[in-house]
């Protein structure tokens, strides 16, 4: 989707301004909004792409103005009342006024370090050899689906070169929305900083993406 | 912020962010306290996630995994070839490092990584990712203009030296190798760590020279 999200290359967002010695957080909320998130996804009820396709279908205003530790709080509420385990009046309420869904799994205290060091590896195997090989040069797709997709707008309709295949992977644009994993091959693709920017690009500059082979097409 | 066009001061703005900050609060209380009645989360956990990575998984990870290859050429081989094992071998595997590829800084070029999209970040060797990395001016510019962005953290390239950006917009997670610093000849793998920075290893710094450590 052409989402709030959507950043790369867009102006006027301001100085990075980095912060020095940076804390891990800036305050309580955001480490128990980190754990209920985690906490949240080992349920078993959804995936990364439905969640990271929560967070980018946040209304624009609301994504822009807050911080990250926010947009996932949002998003998870989504998420928990979607899948029937909150009500927004248990929400508004802040304490339980009905049974909902039950998850496929609970993470308790010592399943944690465990949980964490697994991880969730994604790369799945596919029956078709790669259709690209590297070296090769590809112009990604034009599309502009109101669904969730990892092709950024800026990285549409241009011309770029193969530069590794990374292997097959989960395809999140059918993920997200629960039509399954679909696996498809990825592959590293570079652009020249003027095929993406044109007029005034920096001549020094290079950008690469991870693209699923359905974003791609033979020059 | 509209309170400046009505001639509001610093305090008013203060006193707004507060309140929103006060908002996240209530909102992130009332989810745990719904969800821990209901059963569905246990308090003791999200406690053991935090402390994951305030005390255990953090930049240090990743300082480790650029000093070795730093000094051992066959390992910094084995990072270009498969990351992924070569940093699983010093014990650091997990959730956002699933699938690692290492990127090595030359005197040519300069690595850069981002997510435009969201906020992908190899957690298992450099933690969570700070507020500017996930915020949209780093998100929108890094593609676009990585040069003003890297003079904002204080790093001046050549002219001539080339910037390669990795958008993260699968799940690869980059890992940058920066150049090692001059000076530091005969240096243990553990001295050599204190030199790599985090930003170093997202290519918005480089390594500290021996100088710049003390």
């Amino acid at each position: 989707m052409n989402g709030p999200h959507d950043l790369g290359g867009q102006h006027g967002l301001g100085p990075i301004a980095p912060e020095k010695d940076e804390p891990c957080f800036h305050a309580e909320w955001e480490k128990r909004a980190l754990g209920v998130t985690l906490s949240c996804g080992a349920f078993g009820a959804w995936t990364i792409d439905e969640s990271r396709h929560a967070r980018e279908s946040l209304p624009p205003a609301t994504y822009l103005a807050a911080s990250y530790y926010e947009i996932w709080t949002r998003a998870l509420e989504t998420l928990l009342k979607r899948h029937g385990f909150v009500t927004q009046a248990e929400l508004d309420a802040g304490h339980i006024l009905e049974v909902g869904t039950e998850p496929k799994r609970v993470l308790k205290a010592e399943m944690v370090e465990g949980v964490l060091a697994r991880g969730g590896p994604c790369d799945r195997p596919v029956a078709t050899p790669p259709l690209f090989f590297a070296g090769e040069r590809v112009r990604t797709k034009n599309f502009n689906p109101e669904t969730h997709t990892r092709l950024p707008r800026y990285a549409r309709a241009k011309v770029g070169v193969v530069e590794a295949v990374q292997g097959s992977f989960v395809f999140p644009d059918d993920n997200a929305h629960g039509k399954g994993e679909n696996p498809q091959w990825v592959y590293t693709v570079v652009f020249d900083g003027g095929e993406i920017w044109g007029e005034g690009a920096d001549p020094t500059l290079t950008v690469s993406i991870d693209a699923w082979e359905s974003y791609l097409e033979r020059v | 912020m509209s309170e400046h066009h009505h001639g509001h001061g610093h305090g008013h703005d203060h006193h707004q962010h507060d309140n929103h900050f006060t908002d996240m609060e209530a909102r992130v209380k009332a989810l745990e306290t719904v969800l821990t009645e209901k059963g569905l989360i246990d308090p003791a956990a999200i406690d053991a996630i935090v402390e994951t990575y305030e005390t255990k998984v953090g930049p240090r990870n990743g300082a480790r995994v650029v000093a070795r290859a730093w000094s051992d050429p066959e390992f910094a081989d084995w990072l270009k070839r498969d990351a992924t094992a070569a940093i699983a071998s010093l014990g650091f595997t997990g959730r956002q490092g699933e699938h690692m590829r290492a990127v090595f800084n030359t005197p040519g070029t300069h690595n850069l990584v981002v997510c435009t999209l969201c906020s992908c970040y190899p957690w298992s060797v450099l933690g969570l990712p700070p507020v500017w990395y996930k915020a949209p001016p780093y998100r929108s510019r890094a593609v676009i203009d990585p040069r003003g962005v890297l003079a904002e953290f204080g790093l001046e390239l050549s002219a001539e030296k080339k910037i390669r950006v990795w958008d993260s917009t699968a799940e690869l997670r980059y890992l940058v190798v920066p150049e090692r610093p001059d000076g530091t000849e005969g240096f243990s793998e553990e001295e050599l760590a204190d030199l790599v920075t985090r930003d170093s290893m997202i290519g918005t710094g480089v390594a500290l020279s021996p100088e710049a450590a003390r």
